[in-house]
């Protein structure tokens, strides 16, 4: 008995009876459609933060500094000595100082503005992107200059732009905590984005020294470090280390009031705690493929009893039992992988669905411009979903099958 | 080579609770080729294990069989199944055809199992449902012919391995005395041409037109000769109960 005639009798008898066939393969498409389901918000997820990575620069380091009170703790300027101490990995520091208050305009009021103090090493003219991923659409980003002087000037988001300057800011000041700064550039409006209040485009960059001023601080808290490249910004990391160990040793020993991540790390992080979440749903998906596979091995066991009489007249006619066998066990590997493919498209359908149903909010939710959420399987996602269905209906209808290839034709003939 | 068929001591002995029931109780019997013989007796008189045994769908407790010159009663199920395949056809009294299939593809099934591949396979089916008249049918499902035509269908189906015994069991048994006549007259023309045919049968009005009678009683064999031979149809000792035909 050939391949593709037993392939066509399970066509047949799968056609002539679809409301079975539809029902015993109901547990394979859930589990297969679940399984593409979750692998495909996956992929889109795993590709937004690759994105972001992108965007951000691979070679990206950042230090949060927190020493107690009574200890000395490294200046900004300390930070741009290390930088220039170690041309070889460092190409740059920007402090990353977060500013609180209000934001004035005329008589308007804006308390829930983001106000970032940085340096000019935030931004990168020759992409247009700031490492957290803005981008100047009008005048100018912060300089050197700005910095070094403590100039009042300030860049702002599109939202802002719009609600306290009518669209037209260049030139034009707002008071931030009382300090008055001129705007000289404006920020490109995040378009997946709603502009609203204390979006991401309601905010201000100044220039860190500004900043501090205003917050009436000396203590920088956290620092963006680019390294000369993804390669080296390992090697970058430990340079940091060994210098902020230093800084903090004591009589008493080394102290690490410091936590430095790279871009590369914070990446694997998430990418590491998303794929364990995805393991734990497709394990949980896969029980629905395991039901679905008991579910197959039922209505096979149904029908070699129902089929009894035409098995024992296959072997009267000279079937063996391996004939038998293959019979029904590719029946069952056919009914798994139809229902497997119809799984895998009601996934993809799925998935898509969600996609625009979610893929707003999770893009917000990233906080970079110009990220987008692609919810599609791999195709290697498609062939294991589709391989693993085939394996669970041949796995569930070789018990039947061998039942089927055990009967004796005698009882079987006789069968009614 | 001898014989076709050789029974030679041939026991068949099963265990029913604490009996033990003789349903072959040494049968000795040879079949030449191109032989029509008609194997009769009454319910439980041990022609449907004689068939059986013959068809190679059970094997005996002891004595042995051989089939075309090979010993066939020590045979594991792979080497039956092709010995089924290869050397026998079956004639059922429910015709036993798959509903599902046409009637061609139920014609080809015995040349599936031989391995013969499509195109072959479809020209010796139709050439096999032709000798029996239904060519024409091919497409069509069982269920749209009636009882006679589907019993030809299951002959056709028979020939088609070329086969070198046909085994009709009770092949007019659910048919009408018309179409039954007709299917024996085939079943007699086939042996003209040069088939060996073997009918088990009941009915002594249908175990005369073969032309060799087996008489079976109580797993023994009571009568073996000319089938226009009186004794041949005689009843050792008539019981009512063998004038139901056995299912």
């Amino acid at each position: 008995m050939n391949f593709t005639q037993s392939f066509r009798l399970a066509l047949k008898s799968l056609l002539t009876s679809k409301m079975r066939a539809v029902l015993t393969m109901l547990g394979i498409i859930i589990g297969v459609g679940a399984v593409i389901v979750i692998l495909s918000l996956g992929n889109g997820l795993t590709g937004m933060v690759q994105q972001q990575v992108d965007k951000m620069g691979i070679n990206m380091i950042q230090a949060q500094i927190w020493a107690p009170g009574d200890m000395a703790t490294p200046d900004p300027s300390d930070m741009y000595d290390v930088v220039a101490a170690h041309p070889d990995v460092l190409t740059g520091v920007s402090p990353y100082v977060n500013v609180t208050g209000v934001v004035r305009r005329g008589d308007e009021k804006y308390d829930r503005t983001h106000m970032y103090g940085i340096s000019e090493v935030m931004y990168n003219a020759a992409t247009n992107y700031t490492m957290d991923g803005e981008q100047v659409s009008k005048g100018r980003f912060i300089t050197y200059l700005d910095v070094e002087h403590r100039e009042p000037v300030c860049v702002i988001g599109a939202y802002l732009e719009q609600e306290a300057f009518h669209g037209d800011a260049l030139g034009k000041s707002l008071s931030i905590n009382g300090r008055s700064l001129t705007v000289i550039g404006v920020l490109k409006r995040n378009a997946e984005l709603e502009m609203m209040e204390g979006s991401q485009d309601d905010q201000v960059y100044l220039p860190y020294t500004t900043a501090l001023e205003i917050i009436g601080s000396r203590w920088v808290g956290l620092y963006l470090f680019t390294s000369t490249s993804g390669e080296t910004a390992q090697a970058a990391k430990s340079v940091l280390a060994n210098w902020l160990n230093v800084f903090f040793r004591t009589d008493d020993g080394e102290y690490e009031y410091y936590y430095i991540t790279t871009m590369a790390e914070q990446a694997n992080m998430i990418n590491g705690m998303m794929s364990v979440a995805m393991g734990v749903l497709v394990a949980i998906a896969a029980i629905s493929l395991l039901v679905g596979g008991i579910g197959i091995m039922n209505i096979m066991l149904v029908s070699v009893t129902e089929r009894t009489r035409e098995i024992g007249i296959r072997k009267s006619l000279g079937a063996k039992p391996k004939d038998i066998r293959s019979q029904f066990v590719i029946e069952a590997g056919t009914t798994s992988a139809i229902g497997g493919l119809l799984g895998i498209g009601f996934g993809c359908l799925l998935a898509k669905i969600l996609e625009t149903l979610l893929g707003g909010m999770l893009v917000q939710s990233m906080g970079t411009s110009g990220i987008t959420f692609h919810a599609t399987p791999t195709l290697g996602a498609i062939g294991l979903s589709f391989g693993v269905s085939v394996g669970i209906g041949i796995l569930f209808g070789y018990l039947p099958a061998n039942k089927a290839a055990k009967l004796n034709p005698i009882d079987a003939l006789r069968y009614d | 080579m001898g014989h076709l068929i050789e029974l030679k001591q041939v026991y068949k002995i099963y265990q029913m609770g604490s009996e033990t029931v003789h349903a072959l109780d040494g049968v000795d019997l040879t079949i030449d080729q191109g032989e029509f013989v008609a194997i009769v007796g009454s319910s439980g008189s041990g022609k449907s294990t004689a068939m059986n045994i013959i068809g190679c769908l059970d094997v005996p407790t002891s004595g042995s069989y051989h089939l075309g010159g090979v010993d066939v009663s020590t045979m594991d199920d792979d080497e039956q199944a092709e010995i089924r395949n290869k050397m026998l056809g079956f004639i059922f009294q429910q015709y036993n055809l798959i509903p599902k299939l046409t009637v061609l593809e139920n014609v080809e099934l015995p040349l599936l199992y031989a391995g013969v591949d499509g195109s072959e396979r479809r020209k010796r089916a139709l050439q096999s449902l032709e000798r029996v008249g239904l060519k024409e049918k091919a497409k069509n499902l069982p269920s749209q012919l009636s009882g006679g035509q589907q019993q030809r269908v299951s002959i056709a189906r028979a020939l088609a391995g070329t086969p070198s015994v046909i085994l009709a069991d009770e092949p007019t048994g659910a048919l009408d005395s018309r179409t039954g006549r007709e299917v024996l007259g085939f079943l007699k023309q086939l042996n003209r041409e040069g088939d060996t045919v073997v009918l088990i049968t009941h009915d002594n009005s249908i175990a005369v037109k073969a032309d060799r009678i087996v008489r079976l009683q109580d797993g023994k064999i009571i009568y073996d000769g000319d089938a226009h031979d009186p004794r041949a149809v005689v009843q050792p000792h008539d019981d009512p109960e063998e004038e139901v035909p056995a299912s």
